[in-house]
């Protein structure tokens, strides 16, 4: 009887293999091997005999990071539409996998084809924080690309880079053949017509970063030539030959709702950090915070139409079989249709087991009614960003939210049911005082104070849950606090210290909890973020000395970048520590972002003056985005005209 | 009704663990448009359980996935609009409906089959080794093999170590001289055998031990009892 079954198993047998560029017993001794594999649902594969250009598309950092970023699916979906152009993907491989790879000499693969990243026109990679640099340089050499663009060949992959970072790409400016400065939909299509055009005359890699710097929004580093003055500062910089544009200004999609959006994202088989449909409502930010990049590089606000919305979420939902969508914009209550988007989505998906994440909203009574809709109150926690403690300073970055929305907006949901608040706050922001510090300590203690004046004792279910949290305030590049001055990790601590000692002298204590965020990081993260070439050899020796993923913290070691620093001469104090002068050049004025740097200034010496500037649509502050000719900047022109 | 999916999972895809399959078939299930019953609650999921979890690495001609539905659907149409959206390497079988009040796969299954291959390495290493071993030696060593009077192993748990004689568990086993070794072994919660385990024994009386990947392992199919006692395929308790 068992014979029998045996043999009839024993007939089903047989299957087809794909093959894969790491041998079995590596896969199997590695954490996690399905962040290799490939093959995910709308994955694309395409016919080799079809394709002309292959592009390896990097997010490095891993796998379920890098999944989860919604820029590469745009791009990913972008290039694969173009016809003889193949895009494919490639993540960092994790420490473990690494040290495998470069004892048996295995290359980097891209993970549709498995085939060798070296063998790809363009690597392209993007650039979201300053602490995936060296896994920049990780990626480039598993690959068996020159990690310095200087010594790469005609056989090379073109290495370009993307991104927020590239804002200020100059510390990168070693590693990268070319920049795409700005937004990805616009002028890749002419930059891979160039490449082909380039190609089919026999041109030179060199011909080609030529044509390809005069499309707009390219920049190509190795065309421009850097000075210094004695102190360190930059004394000119400019192109170093001629048909190569003084300054790049930055690429933006003027209209939202006619442009390239994924309808068919990759669904990865392992749990990744966005398990869910992306749904990008708008770009840029009305808002104006001084201390936020964001809110200055994608100026200026531009909103998808509830229509466009509407059909890509149904494609993306039934395309990928996922079970949540979020909303994903710099701040969602700000989006016009918005009351008419969520009704539209909760009638179509909410009785379908669908949930609707709804992050960045400000807590008012109409998003907290939205959110008793679509979440389980019992479970979710509301998150407020107050950013700072005082009044004095939310008007310093211009955070225009008071003490009394906090508490309204906390009350409201109190009685709404919720009991877990998050409260997220920045340390060392300009001009901060112990107060300020105090302040954290109080606020949060203040709104679980209203918990206890909202809710009866008999409705409670124990006690609220106030969660604080703090990370330290990092200047960056177009953005008002661009001139400001940064502190040593000590003072970091210790201002972290004060606020944490003011927390254990809240009546409320109990309900209180405080965390802060690691200072080595942020001291390190203010050098790239306003760095300049020079820091190029820095990057190059720390990752030499073995170091990457120091994005992650158990993998991150400041002490050799503090000795590597010294090395070459350069230093903390210097990028960090000094307040630049109004006149100063920096390493990011050769982009041009639409918004002025006379803007800036303006809105830092308002800062310190503590004065606070209008929303874009409240009142135009002329910060110079409507040079792009779209969005919020032309908003309302019809009914005066 | 509850219906019965059975698929195979080969090829790369055996990479991905068992927690990643039933989430990957929540998903398959929602693209196939199939009308799968959710659970009361606020964050209702699908009712859904898999018979037995498939170590990583590992492929199979058989896994089986359970899923309530709210309405009657066609076997055979189900088994198209889900393979027309899953992805290489997961492929459906069939999709059986099951009898009403049918137990769930999970707590069913009485044993597995399995094919078990070697890799090259570990071919050339038992070539070399003492006794030296073959592919067309196999059948008659594997048959010594299965004549022992006892199989004893010794299974690692977390807390203890315990010996186990793997011949009464050992219902039927072959092997050809192409070196392939197929048995059929008790499977499910009251005890499972993995199909290491006897592999692994097998190979000590030649001085072998075998590294991560050098047992290719394919399950075949998984069993249930009648209520004759005989085993009986999961996929046959469908109709």
């Amino acid at each position: 009887m068992s014979d029998i079954t045996l043999r009839e198993a024993r007939q089903s047998c047989g299957a087809g293999e794909r093959r894969l560029a790491l041998p079995d017993d590596v896969l199997l001794s590695v954490e996690k091997p399905a962040r290799y594999i490939g093959g995910e649902w709308n994955s694309v594969v395409k016919d080799l005999r079809d394709v002309d250009l292959r592009v390896a598309f990097c997010f490095p950092d891993n796998y379920e990071i890098g999944m989860s970023h919604l820029g590469i699916q745009i791009l990913y979906d972008l290039f694969n539409q173009m016809e003889g152009v193949w895009c494919e993907r490639v993540y960092s491989p994790w420490p473990d996998l690494d040290k495998t790879m470069r004892e048996r000499k295995i290359q980097l693969f891209a993970l549709e084809s498995q085939d060798p990243v070296h063998d790809f026109d363009f690597l392209a990679f993007t650039l979201q924080y300053e602490m995936c640099y060296t896994n920049v340089l990780q990626v480039l050499d598993l690959s068996g690309v020159p990690i310095l663009a200087a010594d790469r060949g005609e056989d090379d992959p073109l290495v370009i880079g993307g991104g927020p970072c590239t804002y200020n790409p100059e510390p990168l400016a070693d590693f990268f053949d070319l920049f795409y400065i700005g937004e990805g939909e616009t002028q890749y299509a002419p930059l891979f017509d160039a490449w082909r055009k380039n190609r089919d005359a026999g041109g030179s890699r060199e011909d080609f970063l030529l044509a390809a710097a005069q499309i707009p929004g390219i920049y190509v580093p190795r065309f421009y030539d850097v000075t210094y003055n004695e102190d360190g500062t930059i004394r000119s910089m400019g192109p170093n030959r001629p048909g190569v544009p003084a300054r790049v200004k930055k690429e933006v999609v003027r209209e939202m709702s006619d442009t390239v959006y994924p309808e068919r994202p990759v669904v990865p088989f392992m749990q990744v950090v966005q398990d869910r449909v992306t749904l990008e409502i708008m770009r840029g930010c009305i808002r104006g915070c001084r201390f936020c990049q964001a809110g200055m590089i994608y100026r200026p606000v531009r909103e998808r139409s509830i229509e466009y919305l509407a059909d890509k979420a149904k494609k993306m939902l039934d395309s990928t079989g996922h079970e949540e969508i979020t909303l994903s914009s710099l701040s969602s209550s700000d989006y016009t249709h918005l009351p008419e988007l969520l009704d539209l989505l909760i009638e179509d998906y909410g009785k379908k087991g669908i949930n609707i994440s709804l992050p960045s909203l400000r807590i008012d009574a109409f998003s907290l009614d939205v959110m008793s809709k679509v979440q389980d109150v019992k479970k979710s926690s509301l998150t407020f960003a107050p950013e700072a403690g005082t009044q004095r300073l939310r008007d310093v970055i211009n955070k225009n939210l008071t003490e009394e929305d906090i508490l309204t907006g906390a009350a409201s949901a109190f009685e709404g049911g919720w009991d877990k608040v998050k409260l997220y706050f920045m340390l060392g922001l300009p001009t901060e005082t112990r107060e300020d510090m105090e302040g954290i300590a109080k606020l949060s203690n203040e709104v679980a104070a209203v918990y206890y004046d909202t809710v009866p004792k008999e409705k409670r279910n124990g006690r609220v849950r106030v969660t604080a949290s703090s990370s330290f305030f990092v200047p960056k590049p177009f953005t008002p606090f661009q001139w400001a001055q940064m502190q040593p990790a000590q003072e970091y601590q210790a201002r972290a210290k004060i606020v944490r000692d003011a927390f254990r002298a809240q009546l409320n204590q109990k309900s209180l909890s405080y965390q802060w965020h690691d200072p080595a990081t942020t001291v390190l993260e203010g050098i790239l973020a306003r760095g300049d070439r020079r820091l190029g050899a820095v990057i190059r020796r720390v990752y030499e000395r073995g170091c990457f993923f120091e994005a992650w913290t158990e993998f991150f070691h400041p002490e050799v970048w503090q000795e590597e620093m010294a090395a070459c001469g350069l230093t903390e104090e210097f990028y960090n520590r000094r307040e630049r002068t109004r006149e100063e050049i920096f390493p990011w004025d050769l982009i041009d972002i639409g918004v002025t740097k006379n803007f800036l200034l303006r809105e830092w010496q308002r800062a310190l003056a503590g004065e606070v500037t209008p929303n874009c649509r409240e009142k135009c502050s002329g910060c110079g985005a409507a040079v792009f000719g779209g969005g919020v900047c032309f908003e309302g022109q019809n009914q005066i005209s | 009704m509850k219906v019965r999916i059975r698929f195979r999972k080969t090829g790369p895809v055996r990479f991905i663990g068992h927690l990643d399959v039933m989430r990957y078939f929540q998903k398959l299930i929602r693209r196939a448009g199939l009308p799968v019953a959710y659970s009361a609650g606020f964050h209702p999921h699908q009712i859904m359980s898999f018979a037995q979890p498939l170590g990583v690495g590992l492929e199979s001609m058989a896994e089986y996935a359970d899923v309530e539905m709210t309405e009657d659907i066609s076997g055979e149409e189900a088994v198209r609009a889900l393979n027309a959206v899953s992805a290489p390497g997961i492929e459906i079988v069939s999709v059986r409906q099951l009898p009403e009040g049918s137990r769930t796969a999970m707590s069913i299954v009485a044993a597995a089959a399995y094919r078990i291959r070697f890799s090259e390495a570990l071919w050339e290493r038992l070539a070399a080794g003492e006794p030296a071993l073959s592919p067309e030696g196999l059948p008659v060593a594997w048959d010594a093999f299965l004549s022992r009077e006892t199989i004893p192993v010794v299974k690692k748990t977390k807390k203890s170590e315990e010996t186990l004689d793997l011949k009464p568990f050992l219902f039927a086993s072959e092997a050809d001289a192409e070196g392939e070794i197929f048995f059929l072994v008790q499977a499910g919660s009251e005890r499972n055998i993995r199909p290491e385990m006897p592999a692994g024994e097998f190979l000590k009386g030649f001085g072998a031990e075998a590294g991560p990947a050098d047992l290719k392992i394919t399950r075949l199919d998984l069993y249930a009892r009648g209520e004759d006692g005989r085993l009986v395929s999961l996929e046959e308790m469908g109709a």
